[in-house]
């Protein structure tokens, strides 16, 4: 597929010495929604800043549907609309006029029934020509959210868009962000909560301590490195995992009192019937069972984690 | 050329001048209403005359100079601080605008308001004394010349501030200073031979010569000096915005 951002070797050292990424790599397919995650401080926003023009890069190249973003930052920046993190408005304007202005600034002719249309699907339309410093927090993002598609971006970025944003704004920006891809928008968002990631990506990449660690179709990687786990309490307590289940991935606790079978449960035979009747048969009995699914989270922590 | 850009960011700029008109507006006015009531009405009944012009009509042109400096390093610096200090200014360096536009927009809005100012007070002053512009074309040059130039001063100060202290703080200890040292109340050929020869280091006198020579026909210096001054301190102003966008010095890390 072809990529609509391509960014090759891109490096960011800042002037007390701090290397906040260290020679990047990473092609953003046109139309995807691609989640980036990272711990705090791992250059997630660096990295969209420089892509954004906001920061210079130390060094690489990054390309914006085939425009340099330097040689040829307007065509780049053009097509980018860009939700930072931060909650930066422009308090004393109204609503509407900051829409106005961003798209000017974008170099688009005024259109007010464009504006319109993004203020109604934004919720925004009612306050219209309220002053910004009036509304509510969810509110002040969601300006944000139409100051970026103010002026028809072909990319956009959100950078952490549901940080202290309530469960039913968060919902109502799932729907938003889904519309627009649907609409041939390439999304690229970074989050706090895999589950966002989980539910919205179509790829994932991970990054840590300025390196991307891993990029993957999001299916791909819940598959490869997610594990279901069935945990047996036993009646009595082991002292080995018994004669006869060695085919079993099977581990015992250190106390033996319980049994912990990992598995692949997308696999045809999962095994857990057979395991099941294989125990009762050997006469070893449990008296609870669980299970597990290990998550986007945790493929998440372990990666970083096997990093540092 | 993203003519669009430069407009939008013109009209915001306008309009906050027009939102906040009590304090963009009226206040020079009324404080040069003030200086008029003080210098020109207490003080100027004792001097009466300079150079064959009347004292209330000849600090006319250094009270317009007065406000025109500071409030284009006002407008100027604040334009553009203010974004960055509340956050806004990444749109600005995520936008598909060059300095130029940037320069263009935010410099030519802050010189208007000035220019604005500058003869609202003229408007003003016209009803205390009588004036007679000899030259008005030069009159509006300089006008148009000081006002740009400082504007591009304020913006560079806008700029390198790093807070609200940091943008008062060369108004205050430098501008002001020049200025009212600067021949905008006396001539600086009333200052005994040391003095005038130490004027003659503040730009700012020359600002005032040139102006009030375009409006009674004579100047402390010669009006090429003041022009040529004037234009210089531009190009130096020009040059320093250059640096500033080359580098991304305080504004892109």
């Amino acid at each position: 597929m072809q990529s609509v951002i391509s960014v090759s070797g891109v490096s960011k050292t800042y002037a007390t010495g701090f290397s906040a990424l260290k020679n990047i790599n990473l092609d953003i397919r046109r139309g995807e929604i691609f989640a980036l995650l990272g711990p705090n401080g791992a250059g997630k926003t660096t990295l969209i800043s420089i892509i954004c023009g906001i920061v210079n890069r130390s060094g690489g190249t990054v390309t914006v549907d085939g425009h340099d973003i330097s040689s040829d930052y307007r065509a780049a920046r053009s097509l980018i609309g860009l939700v930072p993190q931060e909650l930066t408005v422009e308090s004393f304007e109204t609503v509407r006029s900051v829409m106005a202005f961003s798209r000017g600034l974008f170099g688009k002719p005024a259109d007010p029934a464009f504006i319109e249309k993004v203020l109604k699907d934004l919720s925004l339309w009612e306050k219209r020509d309220s002053k910004i410093i009036t509304l509510s927090g969810g509110m002040k993002r969601r300006v944000m959210i139409g100051k970026a598609l103010s002026h028809e971006p072909k990319i956009l970025f959100l950078d952490e868009p549901t940080a202290g944003v309530d469960v039913e704004l968060r919902k109502d920006m799932w729907a938003l962000v889904r519309t627009l891809r649907e609409s041939g928008v390439t999304i690229i968002l970074t989050t706090h909560y895999i589950e966002e990631a989980e539910e919205m990506a179509d790829r994932v990449g991970v990054i840590n301590k300025g390196e991307i660690i891993l990029v993957e179709e999001k299916a791909e990687l819940m598959r490869k490195l997610g594990r279901k786990l069935l945990k047996l309490e036993l009646r009595n307590p082991l002292t080995a995992v018994p004669a006869g289940f060695e085919t079993y991935n099977l581990e015992l606790s250190p106390d033996g009192s319980r049994l912990t079978y990992t598995y692949d449960n997308q696999a045809e035979r999962p095994g857990v019937a057979s395991l099941i009747r294989d125990l009762d048969q050997a006469g070893i009995q449990f008296r609870d069972l669980d299970t597990e699914n290990s998550s986007l989270e945790e493929i998440f922590v372990s990666l970083v984690r096997r990093q540092s | 050329m993203n003519h669009r850009a430069v407009w939008a960011i013109y009209k915001v700029e306008m309009a906050r001048t027009l939102r906040t008109i009590m304090q963009s507006v009226i206040s020079p006015v009324i404080s040069t209403s003030l200086y008029f009531v003080v210098f020109g009405a207490a003080i100027g009944s004792r001097i009466t005359e300079v150079n064959g012009v009347s004292y209330g009509a000849f600090i006319v042109p250094g009270l317009i100079m007065l406000t025109l400096l500071t409030q284009s390093i006002s407008n100027a610096s604040f334009g553009i601080y203010f974004p960055k200090f509340v956050g806004t200014i990444f749109e600005l360096l995520s936008a598909p605008v060059s300095y130029l536009e940037v320069v263009v927009a935010y410099v030519g809005a802050a010189a208007t308001k000035s220019i604005g100012i500058g003869l609202i007070i003229l408007a003003t002053a016209s009803l205390f004394v009588d004036l007679n512009i000899e030259h008005p074309f030069w009159m509006l040059g300089f006008l148009v010349l000081t006002a740009v130039t400082f504007s591009l001063f304020g913006f560079i100060i806008g700029i390198w501030a790093n807070g609200f202290e940091q943008l008062q703080l060369i108004p205050l200890l430098v501008v002001t200073p020049l200025t009212f040292l600067g021949g905008s109340f006396y001539s600086i050929d009333m200052l005994p031979g040391v003095w005038r020869t130490i004027s003659l280091f503040n730009p700012v006198v020359y600002l005032v010569s040139g102006f009030r020579w375009a409006f009674f026909g004579h100047s402390d210096v010669a009006v090429e000096i003041s022009l040529g001054i004037t234009l210089a301190f531009l190009v130096l102003c020009i040059g320093v915005v250059g640096w500033i966008f080359k580098t991304g010095y305080r504004l892109r890390t």
